[in-house]
């Protein structure tokens, strides 16, 4: 274990060096920011201060080296436009993302997972196949659609939930969050289940070939020829059996579901990470931007590394010092 | 409908089987997996059904278990538990009667138990489905049925996944958890067919040592005549999906009866025929969705005429010795 969580660190710093190094130059090459940021009638001389002010006018590799310099010291630059350090600008917005993902998680799991070990059991009647051809829908319809249609029957036509925003939050251990409050609640219901949708779909198939699988095998029968009632061979011998895959796609879809809101977090003007980022690529904002990716790369490099723990604790044949990669 | 061949002897029987007809039906028409087999096993009495693959051996047993899944069904015959007809109890009921009264031990052991959960929780559970006990006293029955089974050191072992035991070990495991409840009747679907020879060999004298302790019955499920030879007291033959032949051991393998039980016998390599060919029974199994008209072993027997087109009757030309053949070998000396 302890070998595994060194391993597993070094090779998360080279991960993150790699990726910057990328981002960066990958910034670098679209474009100039000042020519958006700064007014048309500005003169020569003022935009040659504005250059120089950012530290345009250095050569790309001492930009790099000036950024990775600050980088180590916590420090990911200052937005353009908003004239604040990037970091903070993300790390003010990532609550309210990672509320909602969670959110979407959370419905895409507790739905999914008993919806799809019922279309496994009962894929001949007519039951599961209405479960399979709804995630079919889930699937296909695309997410702006989804939230559009959401926001049309449930808040104008019903009038029932709130259509954007994030509502009343309070704070919890600091962090503010609105999952708590009625008011909050009822605004993370409908992007919520617009995000979680597609990852509902993705678990209830995900689980229904896992449990028409798992039925087949003879530990299933062995566990009715002990004498087991049902609820107890389902639940608990094949449902431990069909989480070891469930739990490794979910987790990665995690990552997914933070970094890629945005569309959700655009329809529902979710005050998160997502509407962030796409602002500030519109304005070429380069610091929001390389911060944004870096944030990314680490929540999905923790991500990882959870689900590997997770698995190791759900399938006793997994143990962590054997994985070689 | 038949008369049943054993009828007489089920009220004193563990287990009567009477004209048992489990079908499949499938999409390609009616798989008669099982047609018409009747016998019987009593008190720490070993049978060993014996057949080729794909007869219907396994379908039977799990037939006695009430674990056909579909689109398999019971559709004719008696199953008779103590004189209680299994066929028409509820599920509830079997379900109560599954692994406390009547047993099953897997062919795979690799395969029986379940890879995620340990050792103790698969087999504490198997005892308090049935009974209103005390964990620990049910961990304490486990660990002995480990210690019974030749499992050394069985605290530790039950703390331990499956994937920790070898092959031999498993299937230990799966009779421990078999014997926990001391069943009646234990229906062992090749158990030994995944293992070493000389694993073979402990698992079978095990088998034989704790049917004769507690007087469970035992239904020895196999297609290996070897097998059942050194185990079992009577044996039944099956071929595509009926019992052919039984019989007390020694008078089936000295003096069978069925054409297809002295091909199989004759199959057998023996140290009397060292240096000739061995005998092959010709042709292959036919499908069960596709058996010729009369009796099935009809397309492969070296004696078959045209009376052969009607199926066969089960007689008993010797008294205890049912057999399904127009032209057994009553009156020949072997």
């Amino acid at each position: 274990m302890i070998v595994f969580l060194i391993r597993r660190t070094f090779q998360s710093v080279v991960v993150l060096l790699i990726m910057s190094l990328l981002v960066f130059v990958g910034v670098y090459t679209i474009g100039n920011p000042v020519d958006i940021l700064i007014s048309p009638e500005a003169t020569q001389q003022e935009h040659e201060a504005a250059v120089k002010a950012l530290g345009l006018d250095r050569p790309m590799w001492e930009q790099y080296r000036v950024f990775l310099t600050n980088a180590l010291h916590g420090n990911l630059g200052d937005s353009f436009v908003f004239n604040e350090p990037a970091l903070k600008l993300i790390l003010q917005r990532m609550p309210a993302t990672l509320e909602l993902a969670f959110g979407a998680m959370f419905i895409a799991v507790i739905f999914g997972i008993p919806l799809g070990m019922v279309a496994g059991i009962k894929h001949h009647s007519w039951i599961g196949r209405a479960i399979m051809s709804g995630s079919i829908l889930g699937f296909s319809l695309p997410t702006f659609w989804v939230g559009l249609m959401l926001i049309m029957l449930f808040a104008v036509i019903f009038g029932w939930l709130p259509a954007s925003g994030r509502g009343e939050t309070v704070l919890l251990f600091g962090i503010p969050v609105s999952f708590l409050t009625v008011d909050g609640l009822s605004h993370l219901i409908l992007p919520a289940i617009n995000l979680g949708l597609f990852k509902l779909s993705l678990t209830i198939r995900l689980t229904r070939a896992g449990t028409q699988e798992n039925m087949q095998l003879d530990y299933v029968k062995f566990a009715r020829a002990k004498g087991l009632s049902n609820t107890r061979v389902i639940g608990v011998h094949v449902l431990k059996n069909i989480l070891i895959p469930v739990v490794t796609v979910l987790g990665l879809e995690l990552g997914n579901v933070i970094a890629f809101a945005v569309v959700t977090e655009t329809v529902f003007a979710w005050p998160g990470m997502g509407k962030l980022i796409i602002d500030s690529i519109d304005v070429l904002d380069r610091p929001v931007i390389v911060a944004y990716l870096l944030i990314t790369v680490t929540m999905f490099i923790i991500i990882n590394f959870t689900v590997d723990v997770l698995y190791s604790i759900l399938d006793p044949r997994v143990r962590l010092g054997d994985v070689k990669s | 409908m038949t008369p049943a061949a054993v009828s007489s002897t089920s009220s004193l029987s563990t287990l009567a089987v009477e004209n048992l007809r489990t079908h499949f039906f499938t999409k390609a028409g009616v798989v008669k997996a099982v047609d018409d087999v009747s016998f019987s096993v009593g008190t720490g009495e070993i049978l060993g059904l014996v057949g080729e693959s794909g007869c219907g051996k396994s379908i039977t047993g799990f037939s006695i278990l009430g674990l056909v899944d579909p689109p398999g069904k019971v559709v004719d015959g008696k199953i008779l538990f103590h004189g209680l007809d299994l066929v028409d109890l509820p599920e509830e009921e079997r379900r109560r009667l599954r692994g406390s009264r009547i047993a099953m031990i897997f062919q795979d052991p690799m395969m029986t138990l379940n890879p995620v959960l340990r050792i103790d929780t698969q087999m504490i559970e198997a005892i308090l489905a049935h009974e209103k006990i005390d964990r620990a006293l049910a961990r304490k029955r486990a660990r002995d049925a480990l210690e019974q089974v030749g499992i050394a050191s069985p605290d530790e072992r039950l703390r331990a996944y499956p994937h920790q035991f070898s092959g031999g070990m498993r299937q230990r495991v799966a009779i421990a958890i078999a014997m926990l409840n001391k069943p009646d009747l234990i229906i062992a679907d090749e158990p030994t067919t995944a293992l070493d020879v000389t694993i073979q060999a402990q698992i079978l004298f095990e088998a034989q040592k704790l049917c004769r302790e507690t007087g469970t019955a035992l239904i020895w499920i196999t297609h290996d005549l070897t097998v059942v030879a050194g185990l079992a007291d009577r044996i039944a033959v099956m071929y595509a999906g009926r019992i052919v032949e039984q019989g007390q051991l020694g008078d089936v393998l000295d003096h069978p009866l069925h054409p297809y039980t002295r091909g199989l016998i004759g199959s057998v390599p023996s140290r009397n025929r060292r240096g000739s060919h061995l005998y092959q029974i010709p042709g292959m199994t036919p499908a069960l969705l596709n058996l010729p008209t009369g009796c099935a072993f009809r397309e492969r027997c070296d004696f078959a005429d045209d009376a052969c087109l009607d199926q066969p009757e089960i007689t008993e030309p010797v008294p205890g010795r049912p057999v399904r053949c127009f032209h057994h070998f009553a009156g020949e000396k072997a």
